[in-house]
C-alpha cells in the first residue's frame, strides 16, 4: 500500500498527488514512469513520475481525471492509499548538454516534462519551455517550470492566458528566431504528432514520451506496442521516449482508442 | 543426487507392505483393469463459466488406478520425470490408503505436486515410459494420481528448521522462484521473494487459466511457504525498483533469478498492430490476473465474436478456450504444421475441440486486415503442406503456392512464443547472457557468471514447462546451499 501524503487540485480535473514510495523515489530518473492500481479490482495504468523527494521518500504524480481508473485515483484523499505503485519503469531520458532545448508540454503532459526541464537546465542547456492548454485554468506547474527555464512561452487555445494559438506556434517562434538543437515534447498524441511534423520540417532532433495502454508495464503483455522506424517496439521497456520523427502516431492514436 | 534417489526408490520397494501389495494381485488381474477416466464437466456447461474442467478422482477410482501400477523393479516412469519423482512409491501409498505419505513422497522431489499433477505433460514424460505401453495398453494415470495425492493429503506442518540468519533474495514468484524459496526455507535461510506484479504466483496466476489450474490451488502452496517463513514483496521489480547493488546493501548473500519469459513474440506481418490483435500474454493477463469481464473489475478486454488464436502450444489452447468462455461464438486455432506436430498437450487439444474450437492446421496467417477504425476484421491465411524435417526434427511447413484464403475475424490472439524478460539481463551488465537473451548458467549448479547469482526457469530455458522450472529451483537451492555452507 502506498500512502497519499498530499493532494492538490490544479484544476477540477487535474490533481497532483505526493505518494509515499521510498524505493521508487530513490531509483527514479527523469523520464521514468510507474504503474498504479488504485484499489483491488482496479486497472493497472501507467503514470509518468513528475518529481521525487529522496529524503521524504515520496514521488509526485499528476493525474487527469479522464476515465474510470483515473477517476478512482483522483477521488482518493490525503491519508488514503493507492493499492499498488510499481516502478520506476521504462528507460530514463538521455540528458546531455546539446545547446538550446525547447521543451513543450500540453495539458497534463507538463508534469512528466518538468523533471526533464530541470535535468536539461542542470546539464547546462539553454531551456525554452512552451506550455500549452485549452484555457488558462489548465496551464499547470508554470511556476516550477519557470524556475528551471530561461524563457517560458504560454499558449492557450482561447487566448485566455499568454498567446492565443497552438503549441506548434510557440515552438515555431523559437525555431525562427534562434538555433534550436533539440525539442522534447510530451502531451496528447495528436499534439506530439504536430510538433513532430513541425520539427521534422526544420530537421531538429525531437524526443517524445508516449503514454500508451499498458497492463503489466514490464514487457510481458505487448499492449503498448508502437511502430517506430518501421519496427514494432514496446513503450514500457524500449520507451517511453522515442525519436518523434520515427513514431507512427496515427497507428498509436488508433490503438489508444482500443477500448473506447 | 540422481543415484541416491535411485537407491532410495529401490530400497523403499522392498518394504514389507509393498511386497504384500505386489503379491495380492496377479499381473493378469492388474493389467485387466481399464485406465481410469478423469471425471470432468460437460463442454456445454464449462464454456459458460471458469470452473475447473477436470474434477479429480474419487478415493475409489484412485485406489483402483493405483492398483494397476505393476511396481516395476526398474521403473521407467521415474526416468521420464524431469525431477525423478519416486512414482511407484507415491502410487503404492495411495493404494494402501496412505495419501499423507503419498504426498510426502511427492514433496521429497516436487515443490508443487498439486500444480504439476494438473499441468505437466505426463503423456510425454512419466506416462510415456509406462510398462503398459509394451502391452499395448494405456499407461497408469500417473498425473491424475499425483493430483489426487496432493489435493487430498492434509497439509503437513512444515518442520520449522533452525534459522541460520542468512538472507536470500528471489526474483520472481513463478514455479521456479516458489520451489527455490521453499527449498531454501527448509534449509533454514531467511528468504524474501520479490514479485513485479501485484499478485504472487507468476505464470501460474497470470497465464494458466482458472479452468485448468484454480488460483486456490496456487494460493494453498503460497500459504504453505509463508507458514515456513518465506516473505513475499509485491510491486517490486528487481533491476528497476531495487538494483543488484541494493540487494547487497540489504544484506542478501545469494540471489536466485527466476524472472520468467517476458516478451511476447509477434510474427512481423502486416496488420499485426491493428486494434484487437494482441499477444496471448496480454489476453490471458487481462482475464486471469486482472479479472477482465467479471463484475467489480475495471480492466477491459476485447470480446470478439469470431476469434483466431495463432499457434499450437498450451498457451494457444488456454487462449482459445478462454475466448470461448468470454463469449466468442467461433474460435479458430491457426497452426502452420499438422496436429501431430502440435506442442500442446493432447488433453488440452481434446478439451478445446469438445468446447467447439475449430482447428485450422497447416494454415499460416500472412496478413491482418482492418476496418476504417483500425480494428481487425479479417485475416489472410496461407495453406501449408509438410516438407522435409527441419532442425527441430519436425517436418517443416511449406506454403502451397496460390492457396491463400481470407477469413473474417474480429479478434486475433498471437501465441507464437515468448522471449526472456530483458529487465535483469539489461540491468546487470556483467551477467553473461546468451544470444537468445537468456541467462547463461552452469547446467548442474544453476550458477550464473556472477558467483552469488543463480538462475532458473524460463529466464534460463527461454520457454519450458512448470516442472522443469520447478526442478531448476530445487537444483539451484541445493547448490547454493552447498556453496554457502562451504563459505561458513
Amino acid at each position: 500500500m502506498f500512502k497519499i501524503v498530499s493532494k492538490d487540485l490544479f484544476s477540477e480535473k487535474v490533481v497532483k498527488f505526493v505518494v509515499e514510495a521510498p524505493m521508487i523515489a530513490r531509483s527514479r530518473r527523469p523520464g521514468h514512469f510507474v504503474i498504479v492500481r488504485a484499489c483491488d479490482g482496479g486497472e493497472r495504468i501507467p503514470l509518468t513520475i513528475a518529481d521525487a523527494d529522496v529524503k521524504a521518500g515520496t514521488i509526485t504524480l499528476v493525474v487527469q481525471d479522464v476515465g474510470v481508473s483515473t477517476h478512482k485515483i483522483c477521488s482518493l484523499n490525503t491519508g488514503e492509499e493507492l493499492t499498488d505503485v510499481v516502478g520506476p519503469l521504462g528507460q530514463a531520458t538521455r540528458i546531455e548538454n546539446v545547446g538550446t532545448v525547447v521543451c513543450c508540454g500540453g495539458g497534463v503532459g507538463v508534469a512528466p516534462l518538468l523533471p526533464i526541464i530541470k535535468a536539461m537546465k542542470q546539464a547546462g542547456n539553454r531551456v525554452v519551455s512552451v506550455l500549452a492548454a485549452r484555457t488558462k485554468d489548465l496551464i499547470i506547474l508554470e511556476e516550477q517550470v519557470r524556475a528551471y527555464s530561461d524563457e517560458v512561452i504560454i499558449m492557450t487555445d482561447d487566448g485566455s492566458y499568454g498567446q492565443k494559438g497552438l503549441v506548434t506556434h510557440g515552438v515555431e517562434q523559437v525555431i525562427l528566431r534562434e538555433p534550436v538543437n533539440q525539442v522534447v515534447t510530451i502531451g496528447p498524441a495528436i499534439m506530439m504528432k504536430f510538433v513532430s511534423q513541425l520539427t521534422a520540417k526544420y530537421n531538429i532532433h525531437t524526443l517524445c514520451s508516449l503514454n500508451t495502454i499498458m497492463v503489466d508495464g514490464t514487457g510481458m503483455c505487448g499492449a503498448c506496442r508502437v511502430t517506430v522506424d518501421g519496427r514494432t517496439r514496446f513503450v514500457c521497456i524500449d520507451g517511453p521516449e522515442f525519436d518523434a520523427h520515427k513514431v507512427d502516431f496515427d497507428e498509436m492514436m488508433l490503438r489508444l482508442r482500443s477500448y473506447n | 543426487m540422481e543415484q541416491i534417489n535411485k537407491d532410495d526408490i529401490s530400497a523403499s520397494r522392498n518394504d514389507i507392505w509393498r511386497q504384500q501389495l505386489r503379491n495380492n494381485m496377479s499381473a493378469k488381474e492388474r493389467t485387466a483393469i481399464p485406465r481410469v477416466e478423469m471425471p470432468h464437466l460437460e463442454p456445454d456447461y464449462r464454456v459458460s463459466c471458469s470452473e475447473e474442467v477436470n474434477c479429480g478422482l474419487s478415493v475409489e477410482q484412485a485406489v483402483t488406478e493405483a492398483s494397476r501400477c505393476m511396481d516395476c523393479p526398474d521403473p521407467q516412469c521415474v526416468s521420464g520425470c524431469p525431477v525423478s519423482i519416486n512414482i511407484p512409491g507415491f502410487i503404492k501409498n495411495i493404494q494402501r490408503g496412505r495419501v499423507d505419505i503419498a504426498a510426502a513422497v511427492l514433496r521429497n522431489t516436487s515443490s508443487l505436486p498439486a500444480v504439476c499433477g494438473r499441468v505437466c505433460p505426463q503423456e510425454k514424460q512419466c506416462e510415456s515410459r509406462c510398462i503398459y505401453h509394451k502391452m499395448h495398453k494405456q499407461p497408469v494415470a500417473i498425473g491424475y494420481l499425483e493430483r489426487f495425492a496432493a489435493d487430498n493429503a492434509p497439509i503437513a506442518d512444515a518442520v520449522a528448521p533452525t534459522p541460520n540468519g542468512i538472507k536470500i533474495a528471489v526474483v520472481g514468484s513463478g514455479p521456479a522462484g516458489l520451489s527455490f524459496a521453499g527449498a531454501m526455507a527448509q534449509y533454514g535461510y531467511d528468504v524474501t521473494v520479490y514479485e513485479a506484479l501485484h499478485e504472487i504466483g507468476g505464470v501460474l496466476k497470470y497465464g494458466i487459466p482458472e479452468f485448468r489450474l484454480p488460483n486456490s490451488v496456487v494460493d494453498k502452496e503460497i500459504h504453505a511457504l509463508q507458514q515456513s517463513g518465506v516473505k513475499f514483496l509485491r510491486d517490486c521489480v528487481i533491476g528497476k525498483t531495487l538494483s543488484y547493488d541494493d540487494l547487497h546493501s540489504l544484506g542478501y548473500q545469494g540471489i536466485f533469478v527466476a524472472s520468467g519469459a517476458g516478451l511476447p513474440r509477434f510474427m512481423s506481418i502486416p496488420g499485426e498492430n491493428l486494434v484487437n490483435v494482441m499477444s496471448s500474454n496480454e489476453y490471458l493477463t487481462r482475464v486471469n490476473l486482472m479479472g477482465a469481464g467479471s463484475p467489480m473489475h475495471d480492466t477491459p478486454v476485447a470480446h470478439g465474436k469470431c476469434a483466431a488464436v495463432i499457434g499450437g502450444g498450451n498457451t494457444a489452447m488456454d487462449s482459445c478456450r478462454t475466448a470461448r468462455r468470454m463469449g466468442a461464438e467461433k474460435v479458430y486455432v491457426v497452426y502452420r504444421r499438422s496436429e501431430a506436430e502440435m506442442p500442446a498437450r493432447v488433453e488440452e487439444v481434446i478439451h478445446a475441440k469438445e468446447e467447439g474450437v475449430e482447428f485450422l492446421t497447416l494454415h499460416n496467417p500472412i496478413e491482418y486486415i482492418g476496418d476504417d477504425k483500425g480494428r481487425v476484421c479479417a485475416m489472410r491465411v496461407q495453406r501449408m503442406e509438410l516438407g522435409e524435417p527441419d532442425e527441430s526434427g519436425r517436418r517443416a511447413p511449406v506454403p502451397i503456392e496460390g492457396a491463400v484464403e481470407q477469413i473474417p475475424v474480429d479478434m486475433v490472439i498471437v501465441s507464437v512464443g515468448v522471449s526472456p524478460n530483458p529487465i535483469i539481463p539489461s540491468s546487470i551488465p556483467e551477467l553473461e547472457i546468451s544470444r537468445r537473451g537468456t541467462i547463461v548458467v552452469n547446467d548442474c549448479t544453476m550458477q550464473s557468471s556472477i558467483g552469488d547469482i543463480y538462475a532458473g526457469g524460463d529466464i534460463v530455458r527461454g520457454g519450458a514447462t512448470v516442472i522443469l522450472a520447478m526442478g531448476d529451483g530445487r537444483r539451484a537451492a541445493q547448490s547454493m546451499h552447498e556453496a554457502l555452507s562451504k563459505q561458513r
